[in-house]
């Protein structure tokens, strides 16, 4: 794999060298996942909590690149309860959707591997670690019992079938015994109008180039809660849909979670949805999570700098600002990682202790934990007065909708802490 | 602005008062870079053996719209409502317009050549919607950003590189980032390898379709701040799409909402952010998620079936989910008013 090569980059000997010893680490671990017939005990475990749906414990996901090794994930854990919604929030490409791939083992292979770590799914009867799951097996699970709804709908939808076809065999496939040819177009349409699309019989018949970018999603959405899943990852299920219709799809996911105690774990950018959606709350920066906790924790208390810094940066509706805030610096290269904490060179409040190791996590209450040095003596992070919020969001005219006006909210005050350091 | 000299008839909308592919011509006035007018794009739907043409989608049928140079107009509407179809139209991505008008620094866009079109190319660039389509996944990034400078000479052979860097840079990639490819990279990143192959070419008209919903907010302000910084610099123009309300008011001079290939109201940023008067945007503007997790929302919920662009309703397209739908609204296209200077919203209930 020779490369033209950048200044100051990998020569091309060095990026064999390396490419080398990844097909050896990426062939046997490869191996051991595409074995078949493999007994169920080797992959049957507990949970450490039955009323979790799924725990991730110590999770790594490392990608085998020339470039060297990409820990997108590294050392992730936290819980996904049944019946409740974890909303995952972070910076850009800091391992969000690698986490939810390696719950569906859909990484690209074979340069993506879980490294080290449990994903425990509890199946109800019983519980299986999909970290060590053949592939054979890990086939069974999805779409029946985790389904997903992906990033960028070109990358579960196929160009050259029609949608029709394609949401057909979804339920062809997973819940298809004793369903006629016609049963099964009736559900897809019924499925397509339960997301909102007009027209349904019409874009039974389209191909996806022909429809815009949030009816794409929608058709996704559509596909994945053909088989009412245990267990539903939306990785941004929202974002290409206008405010309108995203309350209607979030109703939609609030009801099946309720009519079949399913439980979500929602990935979105959009802090007004995770509000909105989320009984939990993870922080995740460059591969690790930093702070997590119930959404009035992470809302109305957030602690780690960077939580604190991605609320003040979010615009808010009626309130007029020169310059956006955002948080200053990069991401550390995901090759190269410091050995301190990953986010203290963009960090506005650094104190002493801040150029010691990675900070280990802290526990603000039973619910709420921070990986920071700031609360290592056991401050606390400052009230951002729930109260106040609430005021402010019923007063408005209840007959004019919310009025712009209205909408500020505990990202102000935040704004506020972001600048005094 | 949209209503000046020139741009006779008053209409933004309302096209099925008229036969289909009327209108009246607009003169050219330099104070805009970009004058839509009319502007038709249907869609053949194909159907039965044959794959004869049994009907056609409309999907952008009748905007009209102008663009000062420097200014940014945001486009908001329902998922579905034409607004990408718009953008492209414009760009001439998408095939022949179905009817209308575009005129870019006074020239038509659809009868320009081939070399014109060339070079025109650089001058209008998109940031497509769907990063993941719109990347070649067998070229690495640096190569994917530098393609088109290097084809059109943009910069000495010398400072390539450092141009390159530096772009990826105002885009809040990194040079490692340079030797990957697309593949190797989160949704939000590869967003950014988009914006950077946009901005690259130096353009003077940008069309943004959601440019910064998959960032997170951080890295979201950051692009709009530069976005706004490049704006002041080289009187950069933009047409922006957005689901995010909260982007479109902080960054627009101008907002159009659009329903069902029509804009049905059109105004300064302010008045449309204090004042919504048509029910679609009233609804819309009571939808924005509120980011504290007691807040109570009182949405307007739109009931109704959504109509399809392939049959759109008579008479008003939105009286199907409208809470103040008369019967007048049933049979009567809405013409459009001026309700404020400046403001234009097509609606009956601003009739005088
Ligand atoms: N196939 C791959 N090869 C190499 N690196 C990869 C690959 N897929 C992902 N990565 C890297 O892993 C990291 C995490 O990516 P991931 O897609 O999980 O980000 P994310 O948190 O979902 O971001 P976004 O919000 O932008 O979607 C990124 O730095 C990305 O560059
Ligand atoms: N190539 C095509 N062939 C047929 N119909 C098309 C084609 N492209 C778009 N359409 C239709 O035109 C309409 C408008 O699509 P468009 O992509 O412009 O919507 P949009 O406003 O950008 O929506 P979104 O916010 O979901 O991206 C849709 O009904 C879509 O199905
Ligand atoms: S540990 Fe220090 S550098 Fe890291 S986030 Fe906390 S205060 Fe900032
Ligand atoms: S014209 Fe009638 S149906 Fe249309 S938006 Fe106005 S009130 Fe509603
Ligand atoms: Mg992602
Ligand atoms: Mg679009």
């Amino acid at each position: 794999m020779a490369k033209k090569k950048a200044e100051g980059y990998l020569s091309g000997r060095e990026s064999r060298r390396i490419s080398r010893a990844n097909r050896k680490v990426t062939n046997e671990l490869e191996k051991k996942r595409k074995r078949k017939k493999v007994p169920e005990s080797e992959y049957l475990t507990k949970m450490h909590d039955p009323d979790n749906a799924v725990e991730f414990d110590n999770l790594h996901t490392y990608f085998f690149t020339d470039a060297g090794t990409v820990k997108s994930v590294d050392g992730v854990s936290f819980e996904v309860p049944i019946g409740k919604t974890v909303g995952v929030v972070g910076e850009s490409g800091c391992g969000k959707s690698v986490t939810s791939l390696s719950l569906m083992q859909l990484l690209q292979r074979p340069q993506g591997q879980v490294v080290e770590g449990e994903i425990r799914l509890n199946l109800g009867d019983k519980a299986v670690d999909v970290a060590k799951m053949p592939y054979e097996a890990v086939q069974h699970l999805r779409g029946n019992f985790v389904s997903m709804i992906f990033q960028e709908p070109m990358t579960s939808l196929n160009p050259v079938f029609r949608i029709g076809d394609q949401i057909n065999e979804v339920i062809e496939l997973h819940d298809g015994e004793g369903k006629s040819k016609e049963d099964v177009k009736k559900r897809t349409i019924e499925l397509l109008e339960m997301v909102g699309i007009a027209n349904s019989e019409g874009v039974y018949r389209m191909f996806p180039h022909e429809l815009s970018g949030g009816m794409r999603q929608r058709v996704c959405i559509a596909m994945a809660l053909a088989c009412n899943p245990k267990v539903i990852i939306a990785d941004e299920p929202t974002t290409a849909l206008d405010v309108t219709i995203q309350a209607q799809v979030l109703d939609l996911l609030r009801s099946l979670k309720d009519k079949i105690n399913s439980s979500i774990m929602f990935i979105t950018h959009d802090l007004g949805v995770i509000a909105e959606m989320a009984d939990y709350v993870v922080v995740m920066y460059a591969g690790r999570i930093v702070e997590k906790g119930t959404a009035e924790d992470i809302f109305y208390h957030p602690a780690h700098p960077y939580t604190i810094g991605l609320m003040a940066s979010k615009p808010v509706v009626g309130r007029q600002v020169d310059k956006l805030y955002s948080i200053p610096g990069k991401v550390p290269n995901p090759v190269n990682m410091p050995d301190y904490c990953y986010f203290k060179d963009r960090c506005e409040m650094c104190v002493e202790k801040c150029g010691g190791e990675y900070p280990c996590e802290v526990s603000l209450s039973p619910t709420h934990k921070v990986s920071c040095y700031r609360y290592y003596d056991g401050q606390m992070p400052e009230d951002v007065n729930p109260a106040a919020a609430g005021e402010k969001a019923e007063n408005g005219d209840p007959a004019e909708g919310q009025k712009p006006g209205d909408l500020s909210t505990a990202a102000d005050k935040d704004q506020e802490g972001g600048d005094v350091s | 602005m949209s209503k000046q000299s020139g741009s006779a008839g008053g209409k933004i909308s309302a096209s099925d008062t008229k036969g289909r592919g009327e209108y009246t011509p607009v003169t050219y006035d330099p104070q805009y870079i970009l004058m839509v007018n009319e502007l038709k794009k249907y869609f053949p739907i194909k159907g039965g053996m044959m794959s004869r043409t049994v009907g056609q989608v409309k999907a952008v049928d009748g905007v009209t719209f102008n663009l000062k140079r420097g200014t940014t107009m945001g486009l908001v509407g329902e998922s579905g409502c034409g607004k990408t179809t718009t953008g492209r139209t414009i760009l001439r991505l998408s095939g022949e317009k179905t009817g209308g008008q575009v005129l870019f620094n006074g020239k038509e866009v659809y009868e320009l050549s081939n070399k014109e079109m060339r070079s025109m190319r650089t001058k209008m660039q998109i940031i497509f919607q769907d990063p993941f389509s719109s990347l070649s996944p067998r070229l690495p990034v640096g190569e994917i950003i530098g393609e088109a400078v290097r084809e059109h000479n943009l910069v000495p052979k010398a400072e390539f590189n450092d141009y390159i860097d530096k772009v990826m840079d105002n885009c809040g990639l990194q040079p490692f980032h340079k030797e990957r490819y697309p593949h190797e990279f989160s949704g939000g990143q590869r967003q950014r390898i988009c914006i950077a192959r946009a901005l690259a070419l130096n353009p003077e008209f940008v069309v943004c379709d959601e440019p910064v919903s998959a960032l997170d907010v951080s890295i979201q302000a950051q692009i709009i701040n530069l976005l706004k910084e490049l704006q002041e610099q080289y009187k950069l123009t933009y047409l922006f799409i957005s689901h995010d309300l909260s982007v479109v008011e902080h960054i627009s001079d101008t907002v159009g909402v659009m329903y069902l290939g029509n804009l049905v109201e059109y105004g300064k940023t302010e008045d449309i952010f204090r004042n919504p008067l048509h029910p679609y945007t009233k609804a819309l503007f009571s939808a924005i998620p509120v980011p504290d997790p007691n807040a109570k929302m009182n949405r307007i919920v739109l009931e109704g079936s959504i109509p399809s662009p392939a049959n759109p309703p008579t008479g008003c397209k939105f009286h199907t989910r409208c809470a103040n739908c008369t019967q007048r609204c049933k049979e009567e296209a809405p013409m459009q008013r001026e309700v404020e200077p400046g403001h234009y919203v097509v609606c009956h209930l601003y009739d005088k």
